[in-house]
């Protein structure tokens, strides 16, 4: 087990690589650089531009660029974003802080309201409560998330029961610990919901699906024939057959809520990874935007390995070795 | 009730009817049913095996099924020791459950990919025999396992480590473990091949004669049933046609239907 988790995670080093490779290249592409801004500006001096370019290796041939940029990365200095005047750490270690933290509860939220609702809708399959479940599914994965979060911005601001937006009230920094514990919690409740209606539509009819797969299996008959009663038999033995492709869609759930839910975070204005790497885009701020990518990418990998320890926890048929 | 029953016959079928309604239309109104057993009647001698065989989809399964409250009964009557079982509810049906067992046709997909042969094993002796602690219900399932051929050091490996000879001997390891004294088997061995089928016939054998165990033994092949039945009962379209003896089936079939199916055994022969 061990060493498989470091083969995996061995294998990020060359993925990296090639994709801050092409994304520093790809921003190249792009006319100007973060300094565009201030060049425009008449009341400075032309010698205080070429200082900085020279501060921040932009003079510099590409390639020589790149290799400085990764030099530094290998001290782990992340460079200085020059839009948000903060070192890049600084800046990306509040960001994923908000993004995780969001993440986290959505897909926690996701879960545990969509797993037991595949699991009913599969064992009353064609009930009132399936058919039900299912139109309330599908109108879930048709409204698009920003519409959500517009209309949950919108009963925030009518009825006053949350904050319209943000991860903290303004008097934050002036607040005991406990209230300021209150205070990140009421921010994140309309964004989880807004993010988690979603996947719960998916993963609720992923799992029914699954399910009904699993009941109609043949050891299910030989449980009954054992005498098990009904409800052991749904969980000890459907269940856990089931429940395997939502566990492989975690990964992938948890690396795509952590740069994708971009239009809510825009919306909600909530200070994601996602905005930040879209503003930083706009303003070629390009040392913020690789350090951004490579975390998302990191987070991509160790999702998908947290999925494949898990799944192989859950399915003796994917252990990796056995210890005998 | 008025007749009498011969003390040696375990189990006797009533004219039992099986019939699954057909669902059409928008509001899936019953308009036909398929009637999978129509109208058959048979008993099984205490310590014989009765073989019931017939094409696929000729209501053999089904038979079994409904025998062990796996399909639902239309009409008719189903005796154990007398006792009508028919109508039982689950919970006076219970002690049934650990006196009739099933083996199941697919040794792939009817153990649980996810339990090791421990957990499979045992878990019936967790229902029907509560009081035992986790060393007796381990001591049992070694010993099951060296019963039916296996090693007891494979206890903590789980089915997709072992052969499909060596799963139906997990099913049917899983099968004696409460002590059944009538057991169905349901097209134990038609997923297996030749060689290994003989093995599990054999072995089917050697446990009857050790444990006086009654089989249902459910077959589409002849010479599997040839083998293995005291008495065979031959079934096509839901209907039995011919019932008798082994011996005297082979030797004078009298529906053309088991005449058909006799001529259907591939044979070795010098022309």
């Amino acid at each position: 087990m061990i060493p498989f988790i470091f083969r995996r995670l061995f294998t990020l080093v060359p993925l990296l690589f090639g994709i801050t490779l092409l994304v520093f290249f790809l921003m190249s592409l792009a006319p100007g650089d973060f300094l565009t801004p201030i060049k425009q500006q008449r009341d400075i001096s032309e010698e205080y531009i070429i200082e900085l370019e020279k501060q921040f290796g932009l003079d510099k041939p590409l390639y020589q660029q790149y290799f400085l940029w990764l030099k530094s990365v290998l001290t782990l200095d992340f460079g200085y974003s020059w839009t948000y005047k903060v070192p890049v750490t600084e800046l990306l270690g509040n960001r994923i802080l908000a993004t995780f933290l969001l993440s986290f509860t959505s897909i926690t939220f996701a879960w545990v309201i969509a797993i037991p609702m595949g699991v009913l809708a599969a064992i009353y399959q064609n009930s009132i409560f399936d058919r039900l479940s299912a139109s309330l599914a599908y109108a879930a994965l048709s409204i698009p998330e920003f519409f959500l979060a517009i209309v949950a911005i919108y009963v925030a601001a009518q009825t006053g029961w949350f904050p319209i937006g943000g991860f903290t009230s303004i008097d934050y920094e002036f607040m005991s610990k406990s209230s300021r514990l209150i205070d990140i919690v009421s921010h994140l409740i309309l964004p989880t919901i807004v993010i988690g209606i979603g996947s719960i539509a998916s993963i609720m009819r992923i799992m029914r699906a699954n399910f009904i797969d699993a009941i109609r299996a043949e050891f299910v008959i030989t449980a009954r024939a054992k005498g098990v009663q009904e409800g052991i038999i749904m969980f000890k033995h459907v269940l856990r057959n089931a429940i395997n492709p939502l566990i492989s869609s975690f990964g992938f759930a948890l690396s795509a809520l952590l740069s994708g839910s971009l239009l809510v975070e825009i919306v909600m204005n909530y200070p994601g990874l996602g905005q930040l790497i879209y503003q930083s885009l706009l303003r070629e701020d390009q040392f913020v935007v690789l350090a951004a990518i490579m975390m998302s990418c990191t987070l991509l990998v160790i999702g998908n390995l947290i999925a494949d320890i898990i799944l192989a926890w859950s399915d003796p048929r994917i252990r990796f070795e056995r210890d005998t | 009730m008025t007749e009498i029953i011969p003390k040696n016959t375990l189990l006797e079928v009533r004219n039992l009817k099986v019939h699954f309604p057909v669902l059409t239309g928008i509001f899936r109104r019953k308009n036909d049913f398929i009637r999978a057993v129509d109208d058959v009647s048979f008993k099984v001698d205490r310590g014989s095996t009765v073989g019931l065989v017939g094409e696929s989809g000729s209501g053999k399964t089904t038979i079994g099924r409904s025998l062990v409250k796996l399909a639902p009964v239309t009409e008719g009557s189903i005796l154990y020791e007398n006792e009508d079982i028919t109508q039982m509810s689950t919970k006076s049906f219970f002690p049934y459950r650990k006196k009739i067992q099933m083996i199941f046709q697919d040794p792939y997909n009817s153990l649980n990919p996810r339990l090791t042969v421990y957990q499979i094993i045992s878990e019936p002796l967790e229902i029907h025999f509560i009081e035992w602690d986790k060393t007796r219900k381990r001591k049992r399932v070694e010993e099951l396992l060296q019963k039916v051929g296996l090693e007891s050091k494979h206890i903590d490996r789980y089915p997709h480590e072992f052969s499909g000879g060596q799963r139906q001997r997990i099913g049917i390891a899983r099968a004696l473990a409460v002590e059944p004294e009538f057991i169905i088997c349901d097209e134990p061995v038609s997923s297996l091949d030749v060689s290994v089928q003989a093995q599990i016939i054999n072995l089917l054998q050697d446990l009857q004669e050790e444990l006086a165990l009654t089989y249902l033994f459910i077959a589409h092949d002849l010479a599997v049933i040839e083998h293995i039945s005291d008495y065979v009962l031959v079934m096509t379209k839901g209907k039995i046609v011919e019932q008798a003896t082994a011996e005297s089936i082979y030797q004078s079939p009298q529906n053309n239907y088991t005449k058909s199916l006799l001529a259907a055994v591939p044979h070795l022969s010098t022309k």
